[in-house]
Order: structure tokens, then C-alpha cells, then sequence
């Protein structure tokens, strides 16, 4: 039972840091019906400005988390401004196309300033607690508290103020919208800086928990996190966040069932994505888009 | 007209392979074929510096002497990225681009068998300084020793045996974990040896976990091995992936002392992994400090002098494959491929930086291997175990 309980923990540990990323695909995908493939390595990035704020500057925990999500938000937002935004006219798969080569572009100037892997130093410090034989870590703590609280805090702004109402709405209607006042453009690059603060924070404490870090360690997990949100239905911010916690559950529990070797961990995880888009197209809480003609 | 075309087409080719080839150059060519960059670029930067510095000593001198006259060494740097297939396509171009007389490197096992049967098939020594695999060597379809391919390094049955034995002798293991890379022929290999051994005297391997290179989250694979209460976990893995494993198992409460093989010794562990890694022990090729051997001391101290650090066994064992090398192209009297392999596969003992190497007809040297324990934040000499 304990053994289970720890399996569980471990699951929700990895299942909550793909949850907040792949609400950045799915906030993307929900305004401009776009798939920021880049957002991995806006992830990687993030694990990056940690690296760099508690190594040189010696920054504590949350100026750590806050310059980083700060940092990578901006990103986001820049290369919306310069990547995306003249694409916005241009067929969908020239955005795409462009995505990638953001992602390759990302890595490899990450690369070639920081060839080596790097160790994040502990920001936290190392206490570990056992509750009934259940092993129980303060990061494991923080990362759960953590990213529920952005969850939270993203799904009453998505659904509950004036702004998160714009992004709703130009999500529905990218042609009627502006005509009703709303501020395209800014919303569009909050959208941006919202998602990818969100991977920024992923990154932080994706370094904490894994605090090796490499330039293509967005890659794998960046995937991942795009199955999460395609799992939940992409567009859906709820969605995405039960994706993450589904996809952290399988990755983990394949290992955890005895026999089952860990190669097929992954072979498991991309399968699951297959079968569960022969049921359910538009993910589990995905609706249908009505396309109008 | 198409076929004088084609005719003049083959003409010019043959042209420019003879204008670029270079057969009886004034200089020695040799390829190194590094992981400069990918996830182990410590052991790339180590290799290179190593063969830089034994060209630069020899091309100080003058160069290598050979029936009278003196030839310089050409260096051809190739990174492989740390993927197989880049080490097998570098093994490619500087055999039939920089037309090299021999090749030293890929380093970790998973990139030199490929590169290995790029070499064998074209008939090109190549001398792999670390790779530990005994695949490296052997022939992929037949089983049979390669006769192209040499190592300055021990196998990996050895050090599996010298691991197993220290876990049981030194650590009165009873019960072993093993948490291994499967997708990488140098871990799981290992894996596989110590298993093997740790068992034969009715110890158990009481968790035999795997999981696929770039993974990092390891805590599935912790929490089994914790279940199964082990007194020793052995973790055949690269150095910027045991600090993660180790920094997991201890937020989950392992308290079991861990173990490693020759793949922990770059400098980078310790950087990685800050004081979590402190006690425990791994196997690898030689210690800087306790190494006494004058060739030893010559080495370690003009390694320091041109880079301002002391070697790790990457570094030492690149420094011994261009040793072994030179002294075969002298054996062997001219620069020319064949004459090259024949006269290494003659030589049958080398005195290196890492120590005695015998070979016994294959690739393959014996050689003795060294225990080292972490110890306040330094590699220390622990115990040399002889074959």
C-alpha cells in the first residue's frame, strides 16, 4: 500500500510539471489555433534563466521562480511579436513550420552558450519527511503546492475577469471580436506571456526536481506536454491540466507495475495518444470546433 | 556523348580524390572522433585535449621518426554529438574525406561500436581510448574479435566481476540493486556482468530496474528498488545522469550506499551532484594520485602545465591510445594502413599512463582496474584490483 501511495506521489510530481506545460499549448492553440512547438524549449529556457539566476546572481527560491517565469514570458512574447504575428494571415502551416524553427533555433543558441550539462545548485533546502513508510520531499511539497495554485490562479483569471473574457472570446471569433473593442494584439501577447511564464515556472521546478539540465531537454518533455494537451483537448485549460496529471500517472505506473520493462514506458505513453484519438478526436473535455462556412 | 560525359565526369572525380587524397603526404594524419558536444561533452573535451597534447609533444620534437626522417602528426577533430549514427558517419568522412591513417575515439561504448564497424570494414585502425563494451571489439555478425579495432582500455566483464566482488568483500552486500540505461551498450552490458557475478556465490540481485537514455525522472524505478530493501545499488551510468538518480533516491528515503563503474570518473560528477555523491565508491582506470609510474607523472604534470587541471581517465587513456598508435606506426616503419594494423596487433605489452596493458592477440589489453572512493569532494585512491 505504501509502495502505491509512493508511486501515486511520484505520479503527481511529474504529472503536475507537464500540467503546466501543456497549458501553454493549449492557451496558444486556444487563441490562434496555432501549436507553439517551440514551447518546449521556452520550458528549457526557463530551467536555463534558473540555472543562470541561482548560479551568478545567487538569487533565493522565488526571485529564482519570478525572474525566470519573468524572463521567459517576455520571450514568449517576442518571438509572438516576431515570428508569429506576420504569419498571422499566412496559412497555418507556415506558422507551424516557423514554430520548429523557433524550437531548433532556441536549443541551438542555448547550445552554443552552454554546451555543457548543468547542475542547478538546491534552492530548497533538503528535508524529507516520512509520513506512514510514504517518503515525502519539501520540493515534492512546493512543486505540488506550487503549480496547483498557478493552475488555480489561471482558471479563474481564464473564467472569471475581464481579460480572461477577451481571450474567450477571441478564441470564438477572431473577426468580430476587434470590431467589439477588444485589444487583439494585447491580449494575444498577454496570451503569450501567460503561457510561457507558466512554462518558465515548469522549468524552474522541473530543475529543481531534475536539476541536470541540458539545451535539448525540452524536446522529450515538450512533446509530452503537447500529448497532455491534446489528451485533455486541446483549447481546454481544464483539459490540459487533467492530461498532464493522466500522462504523469502512466509514464509512472508503467514502471511501477513489476514486469513490465521501462523502455516501453514511452512506446506506452505515445500509444495511449493514439488509441484515446480514435474514441475521442477532440481529447476528453475537447469540443467539436463548428466550422463556418 | 553521354558516355565520354560520364567518362569525363568519373575522370574528374578521380582527379580530385587523387588531388585531395593524401597518400605519401609529408605528415601523419589521425582522426579523433569526440563527443564534443551531446550529453556527455566532458569526456569529448578530455579526449581532445588529451590528443592534442600527444601530437603537440611529438610534432615538438620534431615528429614521429620514421626509417630516417621525421614526420609531424595532423590532427583531424571530428564531434560526434553524442549519437551513434554522427560517430559512424565522422568514422566515414575522415577515413574517405581526410583520407586518416588511423582513427582513435568515439569514447563511450554506444558511439564506438558503430564507429568500430565503419573502421573494420574499411580497413582502418581504430583505437577506442574508453569504451568498455566488449562489443567494441567483436565482430557484430560473426562474434569473432575484430582485427581492426583495438582499446586502451579493461572490458567490462572484468570490471562487472571487480565491482560485484567489491560490493560483496568491502560492502558485505547481500542484496544488490542495479539501475541501469538500457537503451546504452556500456550500461546495460555492465549491468548485466555484475548481475552475474554478485549472484554466483548465492548472493541476489534483488531489483534489476532499467529505464531509456535522456530519462530523468527515476522515481518509479526508486520506489521498486526501495521496496526491495537492497544493501548495495550499483548505477552503471554516465556522470550527468547518476546525480540525478542519486539526488531521487535520497528525497525517496534510500539510504543504501550506491556504487559505480568507470563511467562516473569525469570531474563533472562531483560539480553535478554536490555533496549527495560523498562516500560512496566506483571502479575505473587509474587514479592521478596514486599513480607513481614515471610515464605517469610526465603525463599528469604537462597535462596540468597546458591545462590547468589535473587529468581524468578519459584524458589518460586517450594519451595511451595515441602511445600505442605511435609506437605501432614506428613498429611499423611507414604510415600506411595495413602495416600500421599488423604492427599493432604485434605489439603484445604496452607500459602506459594507466599502467600495464597485455594484449593476447586481440584488441582487447589486460589490464589492472582501480576503486575509488568520493571523498570531501575529491576522487580518492581507494584499492587497485589486478586480473
Amino acid at each position: 500500500m505504501t509502495y502505491l501511495i509512493q508511486q501515486l506521489l511520484n505520479a503527481l510530481q511529474l504529472g503536475s510539471i507537464y500540467a503546466l506545460i501543456a497549458l501553454g499549448y493549449t492557451m496558444v492553440y486556444g487563441v490562434l489555433i496555432m501549436i507553439n512547438f517551440a514551447h518546449g524549449d521556452l520550458f528549457m529556457v526557463g530551467a536555463f534563466f534558473c540555472f543562470l539566476a541561482a548560479t551568478y546572481l545567487k538569487l533565493s527560491f522565488v526571485p529564482t521562480l519570478l525572474t525566470s517565469m519573468a524572463g521567459v514570458a517576455l520571450l514568449g512574447v517576442l518571438i509572438e511579436r516576431l515570428a508569429y504575428k506576420p504569419l498571422r494571415q499566412a496559412p497555418r502551416v507556415s506558422v507551424v513550420i516557423t514554430a520548429l524553427g523557433v524550437g531548433i533555433f532556441l536549443e541551438n543558441f542555448t547550445n552554443a552558450l552552454c554546451p555543457y550539462p548543468q547542475g542547478i545548485p538546491p534552492l530548497l533546502p533538503s528535508a524529507n519527511w516520512s509520513v506512514g513508510g510514504v517518503s515525502v520531499s519539501a520540493l515534492q511539497v512546493l512543486i505540488l503546492a506550487l503549480s496547483a495554485s498557478l493552475m488555480l490562479m489561471l482558471d479563474f483569471m481564464v473564467n472569471r475577469t475581464k481579460v480572461g473574457m477577451a481571450m474567450r472570446a477571441i478564441s470564438w471569433d477572431k473577426t468580430i471580436v476587434p470590431l467589439m473593442g477588444v485589444p487583439v494584439d494585447t491580449v494575444i501577447s498577454l496570451t503569450f506571456a501567460i503561457g510561457a511564464g507558466l512554462g518558465g515556472a515548469a522549468g524552474v521546478m522541473y530543475g529543481l526536481a531534475y536539476p541536470v539540465i541540458d539545451s535539448n531537454m525540452g524536446i522529450m518533455v515538450g512533446w509530452k506536454a503537447f500529448i497532455a494537451a491534446v489528451v485533455g483537448g486541446i483549447g481546454n485549460i481544464r483539459g490540459a491540466m487533467l492530461g498532464g496529471l493522466i500522462l504523469g500517472a502512466v509514464e509512472i505506473l508503467v514502471v511501477a507495475i513489476p514486469g513490465v520493462p521501462s523502455t516501453y514506458r514511452d512506446f506506452i505513453v505515445f500509444s495511449l495518444l493514439l488509441v484515446l484519438l480514435i474514441f475521442r478526436p477532440y481529447g476528453i473535455l475537447g469540443r467539436p470546433r463548428s466550422v463556418k462556412i | 556523348m553521354k558516355r565520354i560525359l560520364l567518362a569525363l565526369l568519373g575522370l574528374g572525380a578521380v582527379a580530385l580524390a587523387a588531388a585531395c587524397g593524401n597518400p605519401g603526404g609529408s605528415t601523419i594524419r589521425i582522426g579523433v572522433i569526440a563527443e564534443l558536444t551531446g550529453d556527455m561533452p566532458a569526456v569529448g573535451a578530455s579526449c581532445r585535449q588529451a590528443a592534442e597534447m600527444a601530437a603537440a609533444q611529438i610534432n615538438v620534437a620534431g615528429g614521429l621518426a620514421l626509417g630516417g626522417a621525421k614526420k609531424k602528426i595532423e590532427l583531424f577533430i571530428e564531434d560526434n554529438a553524442g549519437k551513434p549514427d554522427q560517430s559512424a558517419s565522422a568514422a566515414q568522412k575522415l577515413i574517405t574525406q581526410q583520407d586518416v591513417l588511423a582513427l582513435v575515439g568515439p569514447n563511450a561504448s554506444r558511439y564506438a561500436i558503430p564507429a568500430a564497424e565503419i573502421a573494420e570494414r574499411a580497413r582502418v585502425v581504430l583505437v577506442t581510448p574508453w569504451a568498455t563494451s566488449p562489443k567494441a571489439t567483436l565482430d557484430a555478425r560473426t562474434g569473432a574479435p575484430k582485427r581492426y579495432v583495438f582499446r586502451a582500455c579493461f572490458i567490462d566483464p572484468f570490471q562487472g566481476r571487480v565491482v560485484a566482488k567489491f560490493a560483496q568483500d568491502n560492502l558485505k552486500a547481500k542484496k544488490a540493486a542495479v539501475l541501469y540505461d538500457v537503451a546504452s551498450d556500456y550500461n546495460k552490458g555492465i549491468a548485466e556482468y555484475f548481475k552475474q557475478t554478485f549472484e554466483q556465490g548465492g548472493d541476489r540481485v534483488v531489483a534489476f530496474e532499467t529505464y531509456t537514455t535522456s530519462d530523468k525522472d527515476f522515481t518509479a524505478q526508486l520506489t521498486k528498488i526501495k521496496s526491495a530493501a537492497p544493501d548495495v545499488i550499483f548505477l552503471p551510468n554516465y556522470y550527468s545522469e547518476v546525480p540525478l538518480q542519486i539526488q531521487q533516491a535520497h528525497r525517496l528515503g534510500i539510504g543504501a550506499p550506491f556504487l559505480g563503474s568507470d563511467s562516473w570518473g569525469s570531474a563533472d560528477l562531483i560539480a553535478l551532484c554536490g555533496k549527495e555523491c560523498e562516500g560512496y565508491y566506483f571502479s575505473t582506470h587509474y587514479d592521478a594520485d596514486a599513480t607513481a609510474t614515471p610515464i605517469a607523472r610526465d603525463f599528469i604534470d604537462a597535462y596540468k602545465t597546458r591545462y590547468g587541471k589535473t587529468p581524468d581517465d578519459v584524458a589518460a587513456l586517450t594519451y595511451d591510445s595515441f602511445g600505442l598508435l605511435f609506437k605501432a606506426i614506428q613498429a611499423a616503419g611507414r604510415p600506411e594502413r595495413q602495416a600500421v594494423r599488423d604492427a599493432l596487433a604485434a605489439v603484445p605489452k604496452y607500459e602506459g599512463v594507466t599502467g600495464t596493458m597485455l594484449f593476447h592477440g586481440t584488441g582487447d589489453p589486460v589490464k589492472s582496474a582501480v576503486i575509488e572512493q568520493i571523498k570531501g569532494g575529491k576522487f580518492v585512491w581507494f584499492a587497485t584490483v589486478n586480473p
